[in-house]
């Protein structure tokens, strides 16, 4: 169990190792910082100081083990664009994108779970077609698209929901939120159907599939014999067995979530990590696309961990249906 | 993830590695039976179907080639369908603001869509294929380093993954990065992001076919190991994988369609679907829809019906449905 | 039922929220495309934050709304000698934090403008003297004659020196520091409003300054500033009311606001002037299927690009309207004898027969260079201009690329690496001279900075020598003909293809009255808003 343990984070180190060369080289190389800092009619002198001073002028091995040393402790450097430290500038993102994820990721389990399992149960009836259509429209519709759509209806047309940002958001120590407003609540509804949609329709499926195999065990069938009501054995038992992997499968999205966030803060401005992280990209501003590529690497190795673990502390049995699930 | 658990344990595990990944078992259910008999699936082959013979022969249906821009001309720019007040022939579906044929310039985005999405879905196919094949086959640290990859991999979405090509690409091709290689660029990032599917599909197969007596049986007479993969455990595989294909080519086509849209994909001289889009967008607001709605719909229809097909697939090849 | 609770602690909050801050008539809420990225006044020479940082600090002088200079912190300013301007600074000025402004902190803000980490060091010479004379008189000693010394002075903003040394920050933020300066995250300065918050990327907040020196012309108590890159989000952004001002609207929006009834565009001529240019001075194209020759040292392909381009197709259809052909490389708004230039007119079949007798007739293959997120509409005139050029048998590969990837290509310490080229330039000293020597000045000379983004190496000595003695006249009227001598010989070479001014368009809620100035700064100490 121990060594189980000890092997998989000596491997989650390695991935993010991995993910720290891919990261440096690849935006070491992306775009030349210089230009971003300097105006266009910087004389070129002055560009090479700005070039020595950022340490771009030294062999890419000295750069590359500099910035992992720092990176280490947390320290990404300083922002080309904001001139402030990149840690700092993703602490102050990192709520926005958290709450966005977790509000998107609740939307996608509830409406999720209920559509599953009442297409489950009643497989024939018109409303369980209408979710099967709408978890095909779920994925076939591209992000960009749903959220231009929302926003062109809602905001634009209909003038319900704000367009973009956050609205009003409330400080909680470090923390921001916007659960507290009511305007901070009105901005969480488009960005949140947006981003939650695809997984949605993957909760959906997953449940529907999971409920009609489970119904058709013997377990259930013995339920049924004891004569329990249809009303328990489905939720009582039929659920309860289905949603173990339902909420593994979320728990183990959740990094995509969050990675994905990119593209719906991007259309709805939401000031996030991922916003961060396109503006980064724009203005190559190499501290930033780093340390975020580091972050969400770490997110999803870190739940990656956990859930293994905790499989085989909560029931070793259960490595099986990992196998299954994953 | 949980890969590492499998390789670590025996045959047991092999067994449950047997079953697909949770995606495909997620849409694996009889619901999509019902498809199989109805007519949507048949409408879906056939649009599907059109779409590609829409690409093939753009240059035929065409109008004028939206690419040569010499053929563009900037006075006809921005014209309303033919159907509108203002529409003008032979401008079926508008034109855009340099005046290139909506029309004309779906066909050819299509094929462009298609191109580098069937492309991108052979790339990431062989790769994940020969990288299934090797980790199922050796085991051990080379599973565990190419599985543990794969796992990292799931991390990104085909964004950052294409950023990050992207990125690679420029360093090392400098200014040389036109249109043509940038497709190449659009190929191997998609191709790069969806080759785990069939790596993780084609690796459990090996890991319980390679414990079966047949293959003791082909060793002991000494067939190398290799041959027995491809001739006998990848055969068994090519469902799964077909039906993996067909779903990753609606991915791809998205995936190509939102790095266009983010600006990083195909340029607006030679337009895909996505940048299509991404061009039209800016008009939406403006009252110009048509630029934005014609090549939105096309892509929804065309995505629609790959998954449609590939719903059909899986349920047609699940003998469990039967 | 904890929901229930929750949902019901959050519209509490949310009716708390309302209460505790009262939609009040006189806070502007402000988006821009781009974002305010340092507090510090010299990090960066950008024209969006020296806009919003023009709300903070001031400069010894500053600019009307017709850009004329005009009195700030100095009051008034003379030339005793040629080499030596003398400053008169403004009595009973205090900073936010209520230390006095004296001579001390322009002597001091003259060392920190020019320190090697400042990023506006072109605003003062180095060799420059600054004299204290009195706690109100600056002296500033030059080496030789500079009529337009103080032309880019409205945006050397003027620093709190006591201030400045107890925070640490005398120095400008070294771009390489691995923490930021106490200047770049707060400010200290003069002017009519003061930063409350400051969340780089998401909202600044400014109050109206109690204390301030002036009479403050708008009514405004508070702007919160929001950045939003996107332009349809921008633009629905103001038309559902959620902010009042926008910069800039997309200008295929411009008709969308007009016709909405709560909003309404700004238009006006902007002094970037767009232009294209090509590599005359290398012996082979870098990027074409001539080999062994450059045909853009042919003057006559030159001309025949120039005449193949049709301006007014592009004003009609690309800019819907909103652009000033332009027959200079400066706008007409910069130079009072630009109305004696007229534009060459567009002639294909004038064009085709120079190409031919230049040696094309069946033109030849050439990779364009353009920015497609800097200027309104890059990538699509570009586009036309491909097809235009297609026309008379030049195929260009057009490689349109974000600013980032653009400039670092094109530019000097890119090594120049273009063919032809499509920019846009504002002389930041509103002055012709900065356009003849940046862009136009031979790029020969290693040791001289002339001719820095002059990225075709155009090059012609006597061109030169007006230049040199345009900076030293002093005499308006002789000096505009020297500059009008230079431009002719410019044209006669055709040296550049100049395409247009662009327009400004700033999206503005009706309730909003705001002046707007041709240099595309959004100056809301100037707004009004009615309830």
């Amino acid at each position: 169990m121990l060594a189980f343990t000890l092997r998989r984070a000596v491997q989650a180190i390695g991935v993010m190792f991995a993910v720290g060369i891919i990261a440096f080289s690849m935006f070491r190389f992306a775009g030349d910082p210089v230009n971003q800092i300097v105006s266009l009619d910087t004389p070129a002198a002055e560009r090479e100081a700005v070039r020595k001073s950022l340490g771009l002028d030294d062999p890419v091995p000295v750069q590359f083990i500099r910035y992992f040393a720092d990176a280490a402790q947390f320290k990404f450097g300083v922002s080309y664009q904001f001139r402030q430290p990149v840690s700092a500038l993703l602490m102050e993102r990192m709520p926005a994108t958290l709450e966005l994820a977790i509000c998107a990721t609740i939307f996608a389990m509830v409406l999720g779970i209920l559509m599953g399992v009442y297409s489950a149960l009643k497989r024939d009836t018109m409303l369980a077609k209408l979710f099967q259509a709408v978890s095909l429209i779920g994925i076939s519709l591209p992000t960009f698209l749903i959220g231009i759509l929302l926003i062109y209806l809602f905001a634009v047309t209909l003038g319900w929901l704000p367009s973009f940002g956050r609205g009003e958001v409330v400080k909680v120590g470090w923390w921001t939120t916007g659960l507290l407003t009511l305007s901070g609540l009105k901005a969480l509804i488009m960005p949140s159907i947006t981003l939650g949609l695809f997984q949605m329709t993957l909760i959906m499926r997953l449940v529907r599939a999971e409920m009609l195999e489970v119904l058709r065990t013997d377990y259930i069938r013995f339920a049924r014999a004891r004569g329990l009501t249809t009303r328990a054995v489905h939720f009582g038992h039929a659920l309860k067995n289905t949603l173990i992997p339902v909420i593994t499968v979320a728990g183990l999205q959740f990094g995509s979530v969050i990675a994905f966030s990119i593209i719906t803060e991007t259309v709805f401005q939401w000031p996030g990590m991922g916003l961060l992280f396109v503006q980064a990209v724009q203005n190559v501003d190499i501290p930033i696309m780093a340390a975020y590529l580091l972050m969400v690497s770490l997110i999803f190795v870190t739940i990656n961990l956990v859930v293994d673990i905790l499989y085989t502390v909560v029931d070793p049995r259960l490595r099986s249906t990992v196998g299954r699930a994953a | 993830m949980s890969d590492a658990v499998v390789s670590n344990s025996d045959k047991q595990s092999a067994q449950a590695a047997h079953a697909r990944n949770w995606l495909s078992r997620a849409l694996d259910s009889d619901v999509f039976y019902s498809f199989r008999r109805s007519k949507l699936t048949m409408v879906a082959a056939a649009i599907t179907v059109l779409f590609f013979l829409l690409a093939i022969f753009a240059s035929a249906l065409a109008v004028q080639n939206p690419f040569d821009p010499a053929q563009l001309q900037l006075i006809n720019s921005r014209i309303s369908p033919l159907w509108t007040a203002d529409g003008q022939s032979p401008f079926l579906l508008g034109t855009d603001e340099q005046g290139r044929d909506v029309f004309s310039a779906i066909l050819y985005g299509l094929r462009i869509s298609l191109a580098v999405g069937m492309a991108g879905v052979i790339f990431a196919g062989a790769l994940g294929i020969a990288l299934g094949l090797i980790a199922g086959y050796f085991g051990g640290a080379v599973d565990g380093v190419i599985m543990r990859i794969a796992d990292v991999q799931l991390t990104f979405p085909a964004i950052l993954i294409a950023l990050l090509v992207n990125g690679i690409a420029k360093s090392i091709l400098g200014n040389r990065l036109d249109a043509t290689s940038m497709l190449v660029v659009l190929v191997i990032s998609i191709g790069l992001s969806f080759w785990v599917g069939y790596a993780r599909t084609v690796r459990s197969s090996v890991m319980v076919e390679k414990n079966k007596d047949y293959v003791a049986a082909a060793q002991l007479i000494g067939l190398p190991a290799p041959k027995i993969m491809l001739r006998h455990v990848l055969p068994n595989t090519m469902g799964p994988i077909l039906v993996i294909a067909t779903i990753n080519l609606a991915l791809a086509i998205i995936t190509e369609a939102t790095l266009s849209f983010l600006g990083v994909g195909l340029p607006d001289t030679m337009p895909s679907l996505g940048t299509l889009i991404r061009i039209g967008n800016n008009y939406l607001f403006a009252g110009e829809w048509w630029i934005v709605a014609f090549p939105g719909l096309a892509l929804a229809t065309l995505i629609l019906s790959i998954n449609l097909l590939g719903d059909w697939l899986r349920d047609a090849l699940n003998p469990k449905l039967r | 039922m904890s929901v229930g609770r929750s949902l019901f602690a959050a519209t509490l909050a949310g009716m708390l929220a309302l209460t505790v801050s009262p939609a009040s008539s006189q806070t502007l809420r402000y988006a821009n495309q781009g974002d305010l990225k340092s507090l510090d006044p010299y990090s960066l020479n950008e024209s969006t934050t020296h806009a919003h940082l023009g709300h903070v600090y001031q400069g010894l002088t500053a600019r009307d709304k017709d850009l004329k200079i005009i009195p700030a912190l100095a009051e008034s300013w003379e030339t005793p000698e040629p080499t030596r301007w003398r400053f008169h600074l403004r009595k009973g000025v205090k900073f936010h934090n209520g230390d006095p402004f004296t001579a001390d902190d322009v002597v001091f803000s003259a060392d920190r403008v020019r320190n090697k980490n400042s990023n506006m060091q072109t605003r003062l010479a180095a060799d420059v003297k600054v004299v204290k004379v009195d706690d109100y008189t600056v002296d500033f000693i030059l080496p030789s004659p500079n009529p337009i010394l103080h032309s880019a002075w409205d945006v050397w903003y003027i620093m709190d020196k006591k201030w400045a040394e107890e925070n640490k920050a005398v120095e400008p933020t070294p771009v390489s520091a691995s923490s930021p300066s106490y200047a770049s995250l707060h400010e200290n300065g003069t002017g009519p409003f003061m930063i409350e918050s400051h969340q780089p990327g998401v909202k600044t907040v400014f109050k109206a300054n109690p204390n301030y020196w002036g009479k403050v012309e708008g009514n405004l108590k508070e702007i919160v500033f929001t950045p939003i890159a996107s332009d349809a989000t921008r633009v629905a952004a103001l038309l559902s009311g959620e902010v009042d001002v926008i910069e800039p609207v997309p200008i295929q929006d411009i008709a969308r606001i007009d016709s909405s009834p709560n909003a309404q565009v700004l238009k006006g001529p902007e002094l970037r002037t767009i232009f294209i240019g090509f590599d005359q001075t290398r012996d082979e194209l870098l990027y074409s299927n001539i080999k062994g020759k450059n045909p853009f040292k042919d003057v006559r392909v030159r001309e025949a690009f120039y005449k193949a381009i049709d301006v007014e197709l592009i004003k009609t259809r690309v800019m819907r309207g909103l652009s000033t052909p332009s027959a200079l490389m400066i706008a007409p708004e910069l130079f009072v004898l630009s109305k004696d230039f007229t534009r060459p007119k567009f002639d294909p079949d004038g064009a085709k027969k120079l190409l031919t007798e230049a040696g094309y007739p069946d033109g030849f293959e050439v990779t364009m260079d353009c920015p497609n997120d800097r200027y309104v509409n890059d990538a699509a005139i570009c586009q036309a201009v491909v097809g235009m050029l297609a026309r008379i048998g030049v195929k260009i590969n057009l490689l349109a690329q974000p600013k980032a990837q653009y400039f670092a290509k094109v530019l000097k310490q890119g090594g120049y690496q273009t063919s032809f080229y499509m920019l846009g330039w504002t002389p930041s000293t509103m002055d012709s001279h900065n356009v003849l020597y940046d862009i136009m000045g031979c790029r020969n000379d290693a040791k001289s900075s002339r001719g820095e983004a002059n990225l075709g190496g155009y090059c012609n000595k006597e061109f030169d020598a007006i230049t040199d003695k345009v900076l030293v006249e002093a005499d308006t009227t002789k000096r505009n003909q020297l500059i009008k001598q230079a431009y002719e010989i410019g044209n006669k070479d055709w040296s550049y293809i100049p395409l247009h001014q662009q327009a400004l368009a700033w999206g503005v809620s009706k309730k909003v009255k705001l002046p707007q100035r041709a240099d595309n700064q959004v100056l809301l100490y100037w707004a009004t808003k009615q309830e």
